[in-house]
């Protein structure tokens, strides 16, 4: 695949290495140094951060702002925007924003809904979907328009990217919805969190039987366990999870003071065992509050140093 | 239909404090179909009314009264030559109902009598779940004729979202996946194909984005 923007993510990935990307959450806060040092902990042993826009529907400082700041720091940030919270013209103005800043990278979401936040009684905006938004930005990189019509002067320069599950329901339309995506004009994906590994890899079947694993690049999502009750909270309230008893069982017969441990363990053995995977082009570690994991990860994992691009 | 539901009498006691003469105004379409408003729940709501103000030990008049329509003058002149009797009237109708007899009677205050929820439809009774929200432009011929307007928690033309899990939707168990209602059918069907199509950016402006609408047809118009 060629290179279309000044990504630094997309190069690593054309020129064939296995990328590393992992997320920070910004602060409920203003402080900026919320944000710095989490980059400061990760920022050698990744490709870019992605920053996350109000997940679990929580309100945040923006992702826009935070991305900016890594930006600052000389660091490749992945914008998350999600469509649950601004219309096109607030979602197009902010693409605007942060092509200002030179951000090469967005990832297109929905977004979880306002249900699970702190702002229950909210109204969603959901003018676009997810799909609608990797339209709209490829449409005003490649076109150089607004969705209605006019120039855009100095258009968007990003490397579009998209979330997908492979494990929610129905499965049968996994694959199909990643084509979807594909004809939307997504150049690469970050999956959900991966704990079964076969199913997973069922799902990659899929994909290389349609041979979409040579129109989009696809990062394995991974997020080591701290203990026990987060696999089983996991397992049963977090939607669109599938962690395998397998995963619970190991971790409760593991003493709690090791549990953390096994977690990394069984993340870095997931990563060894994806690394095999035809059509896997990188990992995507969202270690949550725990971004101080992530060096270990990367270095146990043999993704240690990352490659130099110019 | 219009779904609505029953508000709670103290929210409408609290409104009707100082009316001494009150008329409950019920309607014979949709709202007595959905049990909120028809003459059945006119009669309970005047009962529970008079037997505050006993136990209060004031002297209110409540009648009552239901319309075959409150969205249609036709039935509302019924009132013309009672209105003035009443300090207030508590309709029972859907919010058009209640906006539409105020506009008639623009010297009578007109108050809600049951929160006016959504289209849809009688599941079984004591049961009214949601179809369509009226965005002016359907687009039932693609989704299997379900809509993903009304019935996916976040509207999503292309969903289903990350969040399915098991036929239901991330916002909790008892809500259905519209989108896994939508794949079901388009198999039953044999139009799987058909959910590969990407449905384009949607025109909300017939929606209540682009402000009050009006149907207008002239070739009805007298």
């Amino acid at each position: 695949m060629s290179v279309k923007t000044p990504s630094k993510l997309e190069k690593i990935l054309s020129e064939g290495h296995l990328a590393v990307t992992s997320e920070c959450g910004p602060p409920r806060g203003s402080d900026p140094e919320a944000i710095t040092k989490k980059a400061e902990l990760i920022k050698d042993h990744v490709d870019a951060i992605n920053i996350t826009d109000n997940q679990t529907s929580v309100t945040r400082l923006c992702s826009l702002a935070a991305c900016i700041r890594l930006k600052l720091m000389g660091l490749e940030p992945v914008l998350q925007m999600v469509t649950r919270d601004r219309n096109r013209i607030a979602l197009q103005s902010d693409i605007l924003g942060a092509a200002s800043f030179d951000i090469h990278n967005i990832l297109c979401l929905s977004g979880d809904h306002q249900s699970f936040g702190d702002c229950a009684q909210g109204q969603n905006v959901h003018d676009l979907d997810s799909m609608q938004l990797i339209q709209t930005v490829r449409h005003m990189r490649d076109e150089g328009q607004f969705l209605g019509g006019d120039e855009i002067k100095r258009p968007p320069r990003m490397f579009v990217g998209a979330a997908a599950n492979p494990f929610a329901d129905p499965f049968e339309i996994r694959v199909p919805r990643l084509a979807k995506k594909i004809a939307a004009g997504v150049e690469f994906v970050q999956t959900q969190c991966i704990y079964n590994l076969d199913k997973f890899e069922a799902w990659m079947q899929g994909v290389r039987d349609r041979g979409l694993h040579e129109k989009v690049y696809i990062l394995a999502g991974l997020t080591p366990m701290k203990n026990v009750g987060m696999a089983r909270y996991m397992k049963k309230r977090v939607p669109g999870m599938d962690v395998p008893d397998e995963i619970v069982d190991r971790l409760a017969g593991t003493p709690k003071e090791k549990q953390a441990e096994e977690g990394i363990k069984i993340c870095i053995e997931s990563i060894q065992r994806l690394k095999q995977v035809e059509g896997v082009a990188g990992f995507h570690i969202m270690a949550i509050e725990w971004e101080e994991k992530v060096p270990q990860i990367v270095e146990s994992a043999g993704l240690y140093p990352r490659p130099k691009v110019d | 239909m219009i779904v609505a539901d029953k508000k709670p009498v103290e929210e409408i006691i609290g409104y009707l404090k100082d009316h001494k003469s009150i008329l409950i105004l019920g309607c014979n379409e949709c709202v007595t179909v959905c049990e909120a408003g028809g003459q059945k729940e006119v009669q309970v709501l005047a009962s529970a009314l008079r037997m505050n103000a006993l136990k209060e030990n004031k002297e209110v008049k409540i009648e009552e009264l239901t319309l075959e329509r409150q969205c249609d003058h036709e039935y509302l002149e019924e009132l013309r030559d009672v209105i003035d009797q009443y300090d207030a009237v508590v309709s029972l109708a859907c919010g058009v109902g209640v906006q539409f007899t105020a506009e008639q009677y623009p010297s009578t205050m007109v108050y809600p009598g049951v929160n006016t929820c959504f289209m849809g439809a009688t599941e079984k009774r004591g049961l009214w779940t949601e179809r369509c929200q009226g965005c002016g432009q359907c687009i039932l011929a693609t989704t299997g004729s379900i809509c993903p307007v009304a019935r996916c928690a976040k509207r999503l033309f292309n969903g289903p979202c990350g969040g399915s899990t098991a036929g239901k939707c991330e916002i909790n168990a008892e809500t259905d996946c519209a989108w896994q209602l939508i794949v079901d059918r388009l198999k039953t069907l044999d139009h799987l194909d058909q959910y590969e199509k990407l449905c384009p950016i949607k025109d909300w402006s017939t929606d209540r984005a682009g402000g009050p609408r009006k149907v207008v047809r002239e070739d009805v118009q007298q």
